[in-house]
């Protein structure tokens, strides 16, 4: 590990397997009143702990494979996710078309816990493994003109049952500015709980900005473009009201059509209680920096 | 006629109540499967027994929707259990009030803000208040009282409380999604179709 950016939490914060594996038989036991005492106490900035693999690889949103939440655990198994290449190109000294392999030869798999905040207002904890964007950027060597990194994730549409339904028009894009995206909290993420990511959270490597709503952590990613101009984003195009640029996480900016001020962790069951909602989801000090002298309000 | 016949004579042997106790077995058990977080409800119970119980409410309204159109193209008589039809989509929308006040949003401030705030909201919240006076003169009792050409005349109430319900399915969701798109149409022919009988009507009287 390169250990240039590290959270309170440790591999000892992270449950081991064998104890996520048996934690649904274990809360089998104790529904009801008892899920209601845990929920009581649950708080913003405590109880980080990670959720369980099953949550995580059952409830996403990736539009490709469908608009339910439990859609694309059921559809995308048929992602083809080998061989994997990326195509970088744009402002970059070595562009090209790089197998997955070859582009992250030599580079550090870091571990990384972070929140996952969706902008439909619930969170999760996701123990992540993965690369730091910079090292990556680094590698193919970003040319000075370049402002901002542009991302797209993969079209096969004879596999992807929302790309035929034409749920938003794909591929699905994403960018950064270029400083947030050699930020070292922003990692590309290749597993979860030191096993490679599944299809349905991105497979076999996904953008992870934690302090974004998570539709900027764009998954399957199979291009990579730096150029000077801000690149368009796919929740933007669809709605530009509602899905700014910036989409960083804000309490005190709603989105139009719901609240950002609370969130609801999942995993804490039917009575599950809503915590606060915290300034760039909880890293303002790591990142607030970044957006100095803007208003937040205007750029969201 | 000679398919829908034998569907009408064993439709006179159901008593209208069945539809109630259906309702009331289907929404138990998604309330029971969503506390022990089962099959769908495994990671998220909250929103997915909003959802259930919004979606069955919708369902209720588009069948009573039905039931005069296809009485008058079919032949299929389904009008004994209009009524239990309508309550019970009633009750599912009260259900899903209950879940989005108590379990989702979780304060009655937090509550009113959305109802103000949130266009999907007002208008989902205004076709939930225009049933309750529905449902609550959904008796013989109040039709003998309010007078026949009264009752009838508030009832159609049911047209844009459906519309509203329809509009406030399409309105939440993220990009372009089929099935709200589809109830709202299915309910806007649906009501179309009355309005020009009832002009129709109006016109021959």
């Amino acid at each position: 590990m390169a250990y240039r950016w590290t959270n309170t939490l440790t591999r000892a914060d992270i449950t081991p397997k064998d104890a996520y594996l048996n934690r649904r038989q274990i809360l089998a036991g104790t529904i009801g009143l008892g899920a209601i005492g845990l929920a009581g106490t649950a708080s913003a900035q405590g109880d980080l702990k990670p959720n369980t693999l099953e949550e995580i690889t059952s409830y996403n949103n990736y539009y490709e494979f469908g608009t339910g939440k439990g859609d694309p655990a059921a559809n995308a198994h048929q992602l083809v996710t080998s061989p994997w290449s990326i195509k970088v190109d744009g402002m970059v000294d070595n562009p090209g078309e790089y197998a997955l392999g070859d582009l992250l030869a030599g580079l550090s798999v870091e571990d990384r816990v972070y929140r996952l905040r969706c902008v439909e207002a619930w969170s999760m904890v996701v123990p992540w493994n993965g690369i730091e964007l910079a090292d990556i950027l680094n590698k193919v060597g970003v040319q000075s003109r370049a402002k901002y990194v542009a991302f797209e994730t993969v079209v096969q549409p004879e596999n992807m049952i929302g790309v035929q339904r034409r749920v938003l028009d794909f591929p699905y894009v994403e960018g950064l500015r270029l400083d947030e995206a050699m930020h070292p909290l922003t990692i590309m993420a290749t597993g979860i709980y030191d096993d490679p990511l599944y299809n349905q959270n991105g497979a076999p490597i996904r953008l992870v900005v934690p302090w974004k709503y998570g539709f900027k952590s764009i998954k399957s990613v199979s291009r990579i473009t730096l150029t000077d101009r801000e690149p368009p984003i796919s929740w933007n195009v669809a709605n530009p009201r509602e899905y700014g640029f910036y989409s960083n996480v804000n309490p005190n900016v709603d989105h139009p059509r719901w609240s950002q001020a609370t969130e609801r962790r999942i995993g804490g069951g039917l009575f599950a209680s809503r915590q606060d909602t915290l300034m760039f989801n909880g890293y303002e000090r790591e990142v607030a920096s970044l957006y100095d002298g803007m208003d937040l309000a205007e750029f969201f | 006629m000679s398919v829908v016949q034998p569907i009408n004579s064993a439709a006179r042997r159901v008593p209208a109540w069945t539809i109630y106790i259906v309702g009331a077995i289907y929404a138990v058990r998604q309330f029971w499967l969503a506390l022990n977080q089962i099959g769908p409800y495994l990671v998220e119970p909250i929103n997915v027994l909003e959802r259930a119980y919004g979606e069955a409410g919708l369902i209720m309204m588009v069948t009573v929707l039905l039931v005069t159109p296809l009485r008058k193209w079919t032949g299929l008589n389904m009008l004994k259990f209009r009524r239990a039809i309508g309550v019970t989509a009633f009750f599912f929308i009260l259900a899903h009030f209950l879940v989005f006040a108590i379990l989702d949003v979780q304060s009655l401030e937090r509550v009113w803000t959305e109802v103000v705030k949130r266009p999907y909201v007002t208008v989902g919240m205004t076709s939930f208040l225009m049933l309750i006076p529905l449902a609550v003169t959904s008796n013989n009792l109040s039709m003998r009282k309010m007078g026949a050409a009264a009752w009838r005349k508030m009832h159609k109430l049911t047209y844009p409380a459906a519309i509203l319900g329809g509009l406030h399915y399409l309105w939440l969701v993220k990009g372009f999604q089929l099935e709200p798109i589809i109830y709202l149409l299915a309910i806007l022919g649906l009501v179309a179709v009355r309005y020009v009988t009832l002009e129709r009507k109006r016109q021959m009287a």
